[in-house]
């Protein structure tokens, strides 16, 4: 118990500073305002992983260490779709994935928001949208924030997650003409 | 018959040299896989082809002691449907989904019972799960979709009260057609397509299937080459380890313990990043060499990070063994014993914490690591607290070689250039990675395309070995046991 007390003490608080939203990554300009007006900026997130090579849950995971801390800004994992506000769902989605997915989305209650992570998330990346491979989430569900990337950093998760939340950041982008089209 | 025998027929698998596999009839198939395991030999990947890669037949990768040999039977396409192959599960129990997943991509049968579809899920069938029947037995249906940030598939659990009698898996819920997209890549462009087959193994995946293509083209990678490949494994091997040590913790209520390890993963990460440009190195590995030189100050970075990495983890592994509660939830927790680890062909850092001591980066003596001589331990009671352990030694010695690559790292390039021959040709590369055997068997055409590439995953061989895994446990201990072994869905599902 001595040596576990030592090494907290000695570890002391490694967690970083927030990186701010990123309003590019969100594809829909218009948010649902009622989710951000009632939330504030606790959340509330269910992962799907629809068919991913891992990579993206491996720094969907890092989130959670005390670096990037993510349930100290009062977002945390939780262990059903009916517990939600928001789906991480990585991509790409496989046929087997399709129906789960379309329920997961289902039995999350309204309104919600969805973030489709990683270059297959966003449009089947190396894998590509044929056979098996329907592609894109957004081929599947109604999808608010895309995150690029392969896999994309905790970083980038973290300013895509809070894009789909910060309300003020919703107004710039509209104010901006909007982001890109769904 | 002993294995003499078929060493006459066979050309052995040189290193700069594609590969003939050893062509046989349905009876040699099975004498072969009969000689192989009577000698000790195991299976390592059994896959298919159909017409469009030439023609319908199946293939087997062994390694034995003298090597890694490839059997391919062919099959006929008139007498594919009334004349299955001999099955193999008798002899290589985890072959029956192998061979499951050879009728679903290629439509070959074999004579083994089980035919129900494994990798290919038809909208809105049903899938036959054994039942268990008695007083009181009930089903957990768990999945595909699951609680924890974790991959898609099923598991159907058979309990009476918490005891669990029987778990059946049912996997394929990750499959996109990653063999078949492989044919939509140049073959100097494939290794990114294998980087993410599994996206935790990228550099093993990668290396692998770098090999399977420069022996069939004869290129030769410069030393520096293979050291920074081997830097790139190790490191993998580092991240990984760190990361299910803590989730471990975690599962068995020590939330400390997943904490302070998904700390240093993050800082290993970081300082890969650095030196390899990527967190996941998973475009590090490409045909003739590496992509990028280390930036100046990386090596000396890298260095101090893995010494206060290994520091760091044997003052938590001191902590994780003086821990009572952590101690009662791993020791006896999901144990398969030697023996049963052998008859179900338990492999990778799982087979090593049962006893079985194997290991690709001593066994098939693949440069860099017949110089870097990794050591290779193991452990024999099989349970949680054996594949903590065997992890533990693992990380600490990749720390170990990870610093020697970065101390005697070989100058000179760091890739070589690589053309396309013209004739076809076929080749396999295998590589240890932190799971375990990984291995790419690739064939080329003409003018530098993909004729057919299959990856293999050691996954196959350890899922139905995690259904031996869990009997007589009670159903919380489930999330223990499954991350103990962590297998990857997608690199199986393919």
């Amino acid at each position: 118990m001595l040596k576990t007390l030592r090494q907290i003490q000695r570890t002391g608080i490694v967690t970083e500073p927030v990186p701010a939203p990123d309003p590019t990554l969100r594809i829909r300009a218009v948010l649902e305002q009622r989710i951000l007006g009632i939330l504030g900026r606790a959340l509330a997130i269910r992962m799907v992983d629809a068919g991913s090579c891992n990579g993206c849950e491996l720094e969907v995971n890092a989130l959670t260490n005390p670096i990037y801390n993510i349930e100290g800004l009062g977002v945390h994992f939780v262990a059903s779709p009916r517990h939600a506000d928001l789906l991480l769902v990585s991509g790409p989605v496989t046929t087997a994935m399709r129906d789960p997915l379309l329920r997961v989305y289902e039995a999350t209650p309204d309104p919600k928001l969805v973030v489709a992570i990683g270059d297959c998330g966003r449009d089947g990346g190396v894998f590509g949208c044929g056979g098996p491979s329907l592609g894109a989430v957004a081929n599947v569900i109604p999808v608010d924030v895309v995150v690029p990337g392969c896999p994309p950093s905790p970083n980038r998760l973290l300013a895509g997650i809070l894009a789909a939340l910060d309300a003020s950041a919703a107004l710039d982008v509209r104010q901006e003409g909007g982001g890109r089209a769904e | 018959m002993p294995l003499r025998h078929w060493l006459a027929a066979f050309e052995p698998i040189a290193d700069d040299a594609a590969v003939r596999p050893l062509r046989v009839g349905a009876e040699d198939w099975r004498r072969l896989a009969e000689d192989v395991a009577a000698s000790g030999g195991r299976l390592l990947a059994l896959w298919g082809q159909d017409a469009t890669a030439g023609r319908p037949a199946v293939f087997a990768a062994y390694q034995t002691a003298a090597g890694l040999w490839i059997a391919e039977l062919v099959c006929d396409a008139p007498a594919v449907a009334d004349d299955p192959y001999p099955g193999l599960q008798d002899l290589y129990p985890f072959a029956g989904r192998m061979q499951r997943a050879i009728r679903d991509l290629h439509g070959l049968r074999s004579t083994d019972p089980d035919h129900r579809p494994w990798l290919r899920h038809a909208p809105g069938e049903a899938y036959e799960f054994v039942r268990v029947e008695g007083d009181g037995v009930h089903e957990i249906p768990v999945g595909p979709v699951h609680a924890g940030i974790i991959e898609p598939g099923h598991f159907r659990f058979s309990v009476v009260g918490e005891k669990v009698l029987r778990l059946e898996q049912r996997l394929g819920f990750a499959h996109k057609g990653i063999e078949r997209r492989f044919l939509e890549f140049a073959a100097l462009d494939g290794s990114r397509l294998a980087a993410r087959v599994s996206g935790d193994s990228a550099v093993a995946y990668s290396w692998a299937y770098c090999i399977a293509l420069e022996s069939q083209w004869g290129v030769r990678i410069p030393r520096r080459a293979q050291w920074l490949r081997a830097l790139a494994l190790e490191l993998e091997r580092i991240a990984n380890h760190l990361g299910d040590l803590g989730a471990l913790g975690n599962d068995a209520g020590f939330a400390f313990g997943l904490t302070q390890f998904s700390r240093l993963k993050e800082q290993v990460l970081r300082a890969t990043e650095h030196a390899l440009g990527q967190r996941y190195a998973m475009d590090w590995v490409v045909p003739g060499g590496v992509s990028r030189e280390l930036p100046p100050d990386a090596a000396t970075a890298l260095d101090r990070c893995l010494a206060e990495v290994g520091a760091e983890s044997v003052v938590l592994r001191g902590i994780y063994e003086e821990h009572a509660g952590v101690r009662d939830r791993f020791t006896g927790t999901g144990a398969i014993a030697p023996d049963l680890a052998a008859r179900l062909g338990l492999t990778g850092l799982a087979g090593r914490a049962s006893g079985q001591v194997q290991d690709l980066r001593r066994d098939l003596r693949f440069p860099p690591y017949e110089e870097l001589r990794p050591a290779i331990g193991g452990a024999v009671s099989g349970d949680v607290a054996a594949r903590v352990a065997v992890r533990f030694d693992e990380l600490l010695e990749s720390c170990r070689l990870g610093r020697r690559i970065l101390a005697q790292l070989p100058g000179g390039d760091l890739r070589v250039a690589v053309v396309a021959p013209a004739p076809a040709a076929f080749g396999v590369g295998a590589v240890e990675g932190w799971r375990g055997p990984v291995l790419v068997a690739l064939a080329t055409a003409a003018g530098g395309r993909i004729r057919r590439c299959h990856p293999h995953d050691p996954s196959w061989q350890n899922w139905p070995a995690l259904e031996h895994a869990v009997i007589d446990n009670i159903v919380p201990d489930f999330p223990l046991i499954n991350k103990s072994f962590n297998l990857s869905y997608s690199g199986h599902d393919l």
